[in-house]
């Protein structure tokens, strides 16, 4: 099993979500995360999905979705070309004499403390994924309330892009 | 103890007594599984009737009705009995055949994503991935088909599933369903509000619907409404909540329904809508049954409640459990003038036909057909003109009038008819439909002789879709497109062919007798009435 990362610029009509993760659960295949959003021209709109499977089906993966009407383009992302990020707010318990240890480990991560509340911290830390992980890891210790992830976003990198044409 | 013997385990643990459907090879495992147990199977001749016959077992025993069919096409064939169930709430086990789980995907013979193709029709459905699963889900399954809100499950089963070994078959005794808690007692402070707005109400009416069946309540609603001499009328599915002729019910409402039906929704001061959707058909202008009254809502289904039009005092709950609570509840209702008024509207505004005496006029044959029926017979009704007629002039005592409301589909009543007499053989069952509905399930009669299941059915010929050619009267101008149903087989022939009488009728002059000798005896028969093709609802 490996993961793959795949960029999808899609048009943005209703449905076009529920095209794509039907595809998954009809074929079953597997799919880490999802996140979508419109892009600059809004007609479409960018899809970023983190698949996992076999060397072929992860092929099949990407013959598949290229199929959809709905599809522009597909690519994937490879790690070394690419630039991923994802977004987490964690509501942490913090009694008086924690709270300076946990906004410290924040400081680390470079993550924003966006709510304070006399029993609790809320976090925001955008990075990759292993450093998502890796805080998670830090805030082992004390008590996770809520958490939210995104999913991963991610572009390649450099000038080369898929042009909106018509 | 094999993934298809757990399967069969299972139904027997449910107390299911008949499977309805079709075998494929997808399917083998469990068909062959079955052969070891009591159930009877019967072998329906298309798919779509295996659902619509499960139905019919649903709406007679309050069980969920299961069917069996294979993968791919035995799949999707089904995909419209499964939808005519949703739309009626009516519960159904639907456990359908798939390919090899290896192969899942990768568009081998006949395999279909039927899990993704019914989702909009289904109230939840399972991919078995585990034989070990099979006593957990099925458990699961009967739970939500036939708890809250009814409807029906599909269980898509691989056929590596059913072959693999069971380690060990326990099947549980509760299920454990974190996101799924239906409310069925109505809240006792909305209850005291219903009760404070009957004490001021001077035009009390209920409206009931097919949602009161469902929850076994017409006892309760009949008792209620009794006591506290409240009117009742109906939407199409809640014919049959209080005996069509009580003298408090006025009839069906809705476009097709009885105008004074319609005018006591539109004039009453409070409107108790239980177990009913506020759909077009039964009601056309939503903001006419909120405009100027109050408005009870009761419904198992939060998401029902505010969907077409807002009410004064949304009640959510299970329709018996309601008005077991209402009826502990005590008050006088003073509304003589309200129901002096709406006999006046009884007597005045019955619409008037004008029957074409050289044909059987279907709502004088209709009221004369339900009138000799058994007093708890089943009237199994089809779509088209026939079912109009049939709920404008059908007569139900004790019995029960089923018929597609929601979806209407065409062909519902001979398959349905054939499960309500499975499940209950000592009722007097009648299918009645048209000459167009009854080509879509003809094909049925083969199973009703295989069987034994001695279903009596009517057909309204009028060589025509009459409904749909009505429609093209009014609002084509008489420029009839693709309606015209000559063609058809003789009926007197194709009886014959199955082995069932036949019985014709072509004017009222010996409806009588016809109709006595069609319902003298406990067997199949197929009557034909000839009906003026220019008639209309």
């Amino acid at each position: 099993m490996q993961k793959k990362v795949f960029q999808l610029l899609v048009n943005n009509t209703a449905g076009v979500l529920s095209r794509i993760t039907g595809l998954f659960s009809r074929r079953g295949y597997n799919i880490e995360s999802i996140t979508a959003g419109v892009t600059a021209d809004p007609r479409f709109t960018r899809i970023t999905i983190v698949a996992s499977g076999d060397d072929e089906i992860l092929e099949q993966i990407e013959k598949q979705l290229a199929k959809l009407e709905d599809v522009r383009d597909i690519r994937e992302l490879k790690p070394d070309q690419s630039v991923y990020r994802e977004l987490i707010m964690i509501k942490v318990r913090a009694a008086a004499d924690q709270r300076q240890s946990i906004i410290a480990v924040a400081d680390i991560f470079r993550a924003k403390i966006i709510d304070v509340a006399p029993e609790s911290l809320m976090i925001e830390l955008t990075g990759n994924q292993q450093k998502i992980d890796a805080f998670i890891g830090l805030l082992d210790g004390y008590e996770i309330l809520e958490q939210a992830r995104t999913g991963i976003a991610g572009l390649g990198r450099g000038t080369e892009h898929i042009a909106f044409i018509d | 103890m094999i993934g298809a013997d757990a399967i069969v385990k299972c139904l027997e643990a449910e107390g299911v007594t008949t499977v309805f459907g079709y075998p494929g090879v997808a399917i083998c495992p469990f068909y062959n599984s079955i052969l070891e147990s009591d159930i009877r199977t019967i072998l329906i001749r298309t798919e779509q009737n295996a659902a619509h016959a499960a139905s019919g077992v649903s709406r007679m025993t309050g069980k969920p009705g299961v069917c069996a069919v294979t993968s791919g096409p035995g799949a999707t064939n089904v995909i419209t009995g499964i939808a005519t169930a949703f739309a009626d709430s009516i519960p159904l086990i639907c456990i359908t055949g798939q390919v090899n789980s290896e192969l899942l995907g990768s568009d081998v013979f006949q395999e279909a994503d039927i899990t993704g193709a019914v989702e909009s029709f289904v109230k939840y459905s399972y991919l078995v991935r585990d034989a070990n699963e099979i006593p957990r889900i099925m458990k699961e399954a009967f739970h939500i088909a036939n708890t809250g809100r009814k409807g029906p499950v599909l269980i898509d089963v691989p056929i590596d599933v059913q072959n693999a070994s069971v380690s060990r078959f326990r099947y549980p005794e509760e299920v454990s369903l974190r996101t799924y808690k239906p409310t069925v007692k109505g809240h006792v402070v909305q209850i005291k509000k219903v009760m404070k707005e009957l004490e001021k109400a001077k035009k009390p009416l209920i409206c009931a619907g097919g949602g009161v069946l469902l929850s076994e309540a017409e006892g309760e609603l009949r008792h209620f409404a009794q006591t506290h001499k409240i009117p009742v009328v109906s939407t199409m599915m809640g014919i049959g909540v209080m005996p069509t002729e009580h003298p408090q019910y006025y009839g069906m409402v809705g476009n097709n329904g009885k105008a004074y039906a319609n005018r006591a929704m539109a004039e009453c001061d409070l409107l108790i809508m239980v177990g009913a959707r506020v759909a077009d058909r039964a009601v056309n202008q939503p903001d006419l049954i909120t405009k100027d009254k109050v408005l009870v809502h009761i419904d198992v289904d939060p998401a029902e409640i505010g969907k077409n039009a807002g009410p004064t005092i949304p009640l959510v709950g299970d329709a018996k459990h309601i008005f077991e609570d209402l009826e502990k509840e005590e008050f006088t209702c003073h509304c003589e003038e309200w129901i002096e008024a709406l006999e006046g509207y009884r007597r005045t505004m019955e619409k008037k036909r004008n029957p074409n005496s050289d044909y059987v006029d279907p709502a004088a044959f209709i009221a004369r057909l339900s009138e000799k029926m058994a007093e708890d017979a089943v009237y199994v009704a089809d779509v088209g003109q026939n079912q109009i007629w049939s709920c404008g002039y059908v007569k139900v005592r004790q019995g029960k009038f089923l018929t597609s409301g929601g979806m209407g589909t065409m062909g519902y009543s001979i398959p349905a008819a054939m499960g309500a007499k499975v499940a209950a053989p000592e009722r007097q069952v009648v299918a009645v439909c048209g000459d167009g509905s009854f080509q879509m399930s003809m094909m049925e009669l083969a199973t009703m002789r295989q069987h034994h299941i001695p279903v009596k059915i009517i057909v309204l010929k009028n060589n025509y879709l009459g409904m749909v050619r009505q429609y093209q009267h009014f609002t084509y101008k008489d420029n009839y497109s693709v309606v015209d149903l000559s063609g058809s087989p003789d009926l007197e022939k194709l009886s014959a062919a199955f082995d069932i009488p036949f019985l014709r009728l072509t004017n009222m002059e010996h409806c009588d007798e016809v109709i006595d000798a069609f319902l003298k005896e406990d067997a199949s028969m197929l009557l034909e009435c000839v009906i003026d093709p220019m008639d209309l609802v």
